[in-house]
């Protein structure tokens, strides 16, 4: 019946993993009891310890959730008890005990589990702190990671991290976020926020914009996940089913979107056997949810299909980019963004020939958002290297090359307009 | 990283069938499993008498039809894991040993757990 770990089993890593698994929903349940993000980590760090000091000897508990969620609770009381503190969180606590014995419902602890998680997510994407924050925080407090790890994935230094962290609670106790019950509407909004910082994360993570790599696979790992976990929370949001479509797809790609020594290669230049089968395969499943679920796809959800377009071609030669420039057409109506267009000139490229596309990046290049836009010089490049216009095929590289933040990415513009035909 | 759980035991089960309370907690894993984002997927497998074992030994292949005359040890369901760690994927198989524990009177067998090699553009599973 012992519990006890024998063997090699190193007890921190142990513990650790413990921590990984539990800490979101202890957080999050924390959070609806003291109504404040800073003491709901406090008091969770505070159990991590007691766990740290007293599992190995012990073992770990049969019931590791019960153990810190009991541990937790009751730091608080005690907190609460021997400073008299009245503060919002421990007042609400108080109030919490009144009439009841010290026992704690352990049982009940976890009943509200997914609105607890969801009510954490919508408090990280508060409208009050800035992109940078919020998925920082999602990072930290529903993703589990460290300080550290964060630091890691960011190219950053804990310190900014931590003082950032520090921040945003700060933000969000001036803003009461943890006190607010958003009603329906305002939950819908919140949902629109969340996707946009999960998908941003898996971004950051798949197309980094600064430094030596071409992408950072643990923040798209932690993306999914978070995109895994939303899914399990809000089943019914179209939408949300459209995002893990997108993600799980454009991850199918990692392995094959970098050359051995760390080189990006373009999607039709791919192997396509390398493409991961069971990230395509939940992939195609989700849009499939997605579609099964609304009519009317949302902006995700139309990236996800034309994502699939390229899923569902065994080679490059077959991809039905009429198709592709359709939905292309279709997003760019929905977000209105110049930058969609460019893709649908790439896409009309390949349907219907470099002209095509050309005609449509002619229309772009004067636009002001589009101005310092590495990609469209890029395509400009390739459309007019395409049609024999070499000279002004390289301007358009150089150019980029001169635009882009990513070292890989300059590398790789500078070699193609090396490599053009001289102009005589 | 990835992980393969698959869970053993003896196919006779001797122990007796599984009492509905295990499915209820089995149930309950698992969405515990979709809300902390660790369970990728999961399945049962069938009896080993709907199965089959294709072999190759001494240059020949042959095809032997279930059920199994080594029934001890058989696989009887697997889960796929996305953890952060290998403890982390140890943690959840002794959970659901746990709950076979506490559902499953007399119940005995183990978790193998293996890394799925994934090849995400990056050197090799360490």
């Amino acid at each position: 019946m012992s519990d006890q770990r024998t063997g090699s089993a190193d007890s921190s890593a142990a513990i650790e993993a413990v921590w990984r698994i539990e800490s979101t929903r202890l957080i999050a349940a924390l959070v609806r009891v003291v109504r404040d993000v800073g003491l709901a980590e406090d008091l969770a760090q505070d159990a991590l310890v007691a766990a740290l000091s007293q599992w190995p000897e012990s073992g770990i508990p049969r019931n590791p959730a019960a153990w810190l969620m009991t541990t937790a609770k009751r730091r608080a009381i005690d907190q609460f008890r021997s400073m008299q503190r009245r503060d919002r969180g421990y007042a609400v606590i108080a109030r919490d005990q009144e009439g009841e014995a010290v026992t704690i419902d352990i049982v009940g602890a976890f009943d509200h589990v997914e609105d607890d998680v969801l009510r954490l997510m919508f408090i990280c994407c508060h409208p009050s702190l800035s992109p940078e924050a919020q998925t920082t925080l999602t990072l930290k407090l529903v993703g589990g990671l460290t300080t550290a790890e964060i630091a890691r994935a960011y190219l950053s230094t804990e310190a900014t991290i931590a003082q950032r962290v520090v921040r945003a609670k700060r933000t969000l106790a001036d803003a009461g976020a943890a006190l607010e019950e958003p009603d329906l509407a305002e939950r819908a909004n919140r949902l629109v926020a969340v996707r946009r910082v999960i998908y941003l994360l898996f971004n950051e993570g798949y197309s980094a914009t600064s430094g030596e790599h071409w992408m950072r696979p643990a923040l798209c790992d932690e993306a999914l996940r978070l995109g895994r976990i939303l899914t399990t929370l809000v089943p019914k949001d179209a939408e949300l089913h459209g995002l893990s479509a997108l993600m799980e797809l454009q991850m199918s790609r990692l392995a094959a979107r970098s050359g051995p020594d760390g080189e990006p290669i373009l999607l039709l230049d791919q192997d396509r056997t390398r493409w991961d089968a069971t990230h395509l395969r939940r992939g195609l499943d989700a849009l499939d949810r997605a579609d099964a679920l609304s009519a009317e796809r949302g902006v995700h959800t139309l990236q996800a299909a034309i994502a699939a377009c390229h899923a569902r071609a065994r080679t490059a030669e077959s991809t039905d980019w009429v198709l592709i420039a359709e939905l292309y057409e279709q997003l760019a109506r929905s977000t209105g963004s110049p930058v969609v267009e460019v893709n649908r000139a790439v896409a009309l490229s390949m349907a219907y020939g470099p002209a095509a596309g050309l005609t449509l990046v002619d229309q772009l290049v004067d636009l002001p958002a589009l101005r310092g836009y590495h990609l469209l010089s890029t395509v400009r490049g390739d459309l007019l290297d395409k049609l024999g216009r070499h000279e002004e095929a390289r301007l358009e590289f150089v150019r980029a090359a001169a635009l882009t933040q990513n070292h890989r990415e300059r590398t790789l513009l500078l070699a193609r307009a090396g490599r053009l035909p001289d102009a005589l | 990283m990835r992980f393969m759980t698959m869970i053993k035991s003896d196919e006779s089960m001797p122990w007796g069938p599984p009492p509905p309370a295990l499915w209820e907690a089995m149930a309950a894993f698992a969405k515990e499993g979709a809300i902390n984002g660790t369970l990728i997927e999961q399945a049962g497998l069938g009896s080993s008498a709907q199965g089959a074992i294709v072999s190759l030994a001494n240059g020949s292949i042959t095809v032997i039809d279930g059920p199994f005359a080594e029934s001890k040890e058989l696989i009887g369901g697997y889960a796929v894991t996305e953890v952060r760690s290998k403890e982390e994927a140890i943690e959840l198989g002794r959970r659901l040993l746990q709950i076979h524990l506490d559902n499953w009177p007399g119940w005995e067998g183990s978790c193998e757990i293996r890394q799925l090699f994934q090849d995400n553009g990056e050197a090799g599973p360490s």
